[in-house]
């Protein structure tokens, strides 16, 4: 410290201070981002356009094969699926989301922070415990099955998981808080007198949904169906525990060109892909908000 | 015909008495779907805290309450028969404590730092870094996983033919790729804090005569403390909770708790599960109540 008094003395205008200071803040943080988050990346999109070597890893030649290899349709139905389950959730999430923020948000407020509190804090336990937690009840010996036996209602153990609603399910359980914040926090800046003023002018509650709400809340609608989608198309965790062969994700594909296949190439030019897919949305979305300021 | 009928819906709409009745029913929808929603996040937790204590290990039947799933997490060891030993998840738990631990200090210093250079100073190119720091929030876990595998396996290639030293994954290797996702949470959490701070107070402590250095520490530090404190917090929890990221940069004898009960749901589901997760439950819930009751004060 006191060699960085020293220093800091040393230099003697108030600009070079100043400099000293920011470049001192900022150097070790953005290196180790540099080094340990962008270089990786570099590499992953290098590695994409090489030959695949023997045993894992690569042999240094040049190669599209990985990028063609994408093109084949039995890709498609991974890369569908994906884009189908995270659009399926971010619906579902907002259909169950959009309600429940507006009710929280038009409570009195010290029960708008109570309401909200429980809604955060399954959030916060352990994401591998929520999943297993649905395996608990939708396995075959699980706890649905159980209750309809006992009751005699069916026969057999209904196959309740291993399947794309399944999946659905546990994305929408992992996900949903992150549909309700954004929403909620536009809701909460929301003028409730004004449902009064459309009705007063006339206006029944579902033209006063269309036209007043939706518009004035759709910033929290578009950031909470960012939030829900871009996590969920990418997901590997849910897929891997609670879907079968058949709603495999494409991160069950990258994960397993990674580790059973060790083709790292084409698990490269897969995340890249599945880079793309979460970055389009949101530079899109960045570029409108853009438009809408300087508008 | 049917727009005959739509008017006459409408016209019925507009009388005074149904529209208060449908308002009322929308409260009540609204009430019901938020009470359903509120059900759907707590029920699957509930089931899981409840079947920990079932003393049926095939199925859900309820037979009886036992705590033996809970007493075996403390007592199993090697060769009775146990999928795993106590042994073991007392090494994941420490691996994670230990991860989690090293990797929150080193992004809590390093995420404030940024923090407080992009709210406190100005410079070219800040969208950059900001941008720098948006993208390991928004990037899939996976593909942040596969790219610090391929990069360190790359650079233990490079490492050993240069001096012959054979590095493996372990628990470094996590700790570097954790900390590399808490920065951005951490600056994030602090700067937030930092803009509520009035510079005039940072101001004032100068024109009395102290200097950048003492200035920062008399007065801004423990100004924007509580912003540190959460974001350190959040950084602990994430990295606590992470399994994807960890997944790829673990090695052998790295394994987390995370990874441990990874590997446990993959073998078999037995409600031992269920009795380390209902503990894992009850420490989370334990970091959440000690963290607002931090921020009440």
């Amino acid at each position: 410290m006191t060699l960085l008094n020293w220093f800091s003395q040393r230099l003697k205008t108030n600009q070079q201070r100043q400099t000293f200071a920011l470049s001192l803040l900022l150097f070790p943080g953005t290196f180790w981002l540099l080094l340990f988050f962008v270089v990786p990346l570099l590499i992953v999109v290098l590695y994409s356009f090489l030959e695949r070597g023997t045993y894992g890893g690569v042999d240094w030649q040049f190669t599209l094969e990985h990028y063609a290899r994408l093109l084949n349709p039995i890709y498609w139905g991974v890369l569908g699926r994906s884009l189908l389950l995270a659009a399926n959730t971010t619906l579902l999430c907002l259909l169950v989301g959009y309600p429940m923020a507006f009710f929280i948000a038009s409570r009195p407020a010290r029960w708008r922070n109570t309401l909200l509190l429980l809604v955060i804090i399954p959030f916060w336990t352990n994401f591998l415990v929520r999943i297993y937690a649905w395996i608990v009840i939708l396995r075959q010996e699980g706890v649905i099955n159980t209750f309809l036996e006992s009751l005699h209602l069916v026969g057999e153990p209904l196959d309740l998981l291993f399947n794309s609603t399944a999946v659905t399910l546990g994305l929408i359980y992992g996900y949903l808080p992150f549909m309700i914040l954004p929403l909620y926090a536009t809701l909460e800046r929301f003028d409730f007198s004004l449902l009064d003023a459309a009705h007063d002018l006339g206006a029944n509650d579902l033209k006063t949904l269309i036209r007043i709400v939706l518009p004035l809340t759709a910033r929290g609608i578009v950031a909470g169906s960012l939030l829900v989608f871009i996590p969920a198309v990418g997901e590997f965790v849910t897929p891997d525990l609670l879907g079968g062969a058949k709603s495999i994700m494409m991160g069950n594909l990258v994960h397993s060109q990674f580790l059973a296949a060790r083709n790292w190439p084409f698990g490269s030019a897969l995340s890249i892909l599945m880079m793309a897919i979460v970055l389009a949305p949101i530079l899109i979305y960045f570029r409108i908000a853009e438009q809408k300021l300087n508008a | 015909m049917t727009q005959q009928f739509i008017h006459q819906v409408q016209q019925k709409m507009r009388s005074p008495h149904l529209d208060l009745l449908i308002r009322k029913g929308m409260q009540g929808g609204l009430w019901a779907v938020t009470a359903i929603g509120i059900v759907f996040l707590y029920l699957p937790i509930a089931v899981l805290v409840i079947y920990s204590f079932n003393a049926s290990k095939l199925n859900a039947v309820w037979q009886g309450f036992t705590l033996s799933w809970y007493h075996s997490l403390f007592t199993s060891v090697a060769g009775t028969g146990s999928d795993f030993t106590s042994e073991q998840i007392w090494e994941a738990l420490w691996n994670s404590l230990q991860v989690g631990g090293l990797a929150t200090i080193v992004a809590t210093v390093l995420g404030t730092m940024l923090a407080l250079g992009l709210e406190r100073f100005r410079f070219q190119r800040k969208q950059w870094l900001e941008g720098l720091l948006f993208l390991p929030i928004v990037i899939p876990d996976i593909t942040m996983g596969i790219s610090l595998l391929v990069f360190f396996s790359l650079a233990f290639q490079i490492i050993e033919q240069l001096t012959g030293v054979r590095l493996v994954l372990s628990l470094p290797t996590i700790i570097i790729g954790h900390v590399a996702f808490n920065i951005s949470y951490v600056a994030v959490t602090v700067r937030a804090r930092i803009a509520e701070l009035d510079p005039v107070l940072e101001e004032a402590a100068m024109d009395l005569g102290a200097n950048e250095l003492r200035t920062f520490g008399r007065i801004t530090l423990p100004l924007i403390f509580p912003g540190i404190l959460s974001g350190a917090l959040l950084a602990f929890t994430l990295s606590l909770d992470d399994f994807v990221i960890t997944f790829f940069t673990a090695g052998v004898g790295s394994t987390t708790l995370p990874i441990f009960v990874y590997g446990m749901i993959k073998q078999s589901v037995t409600p031992a599960i269920n009795a380390i997760s209902t503990l894992m439950l009850i420490a989370s819930l334990g970091i959440v109540l000690t963290s607002l009751a931090l921020q009440r004060r």
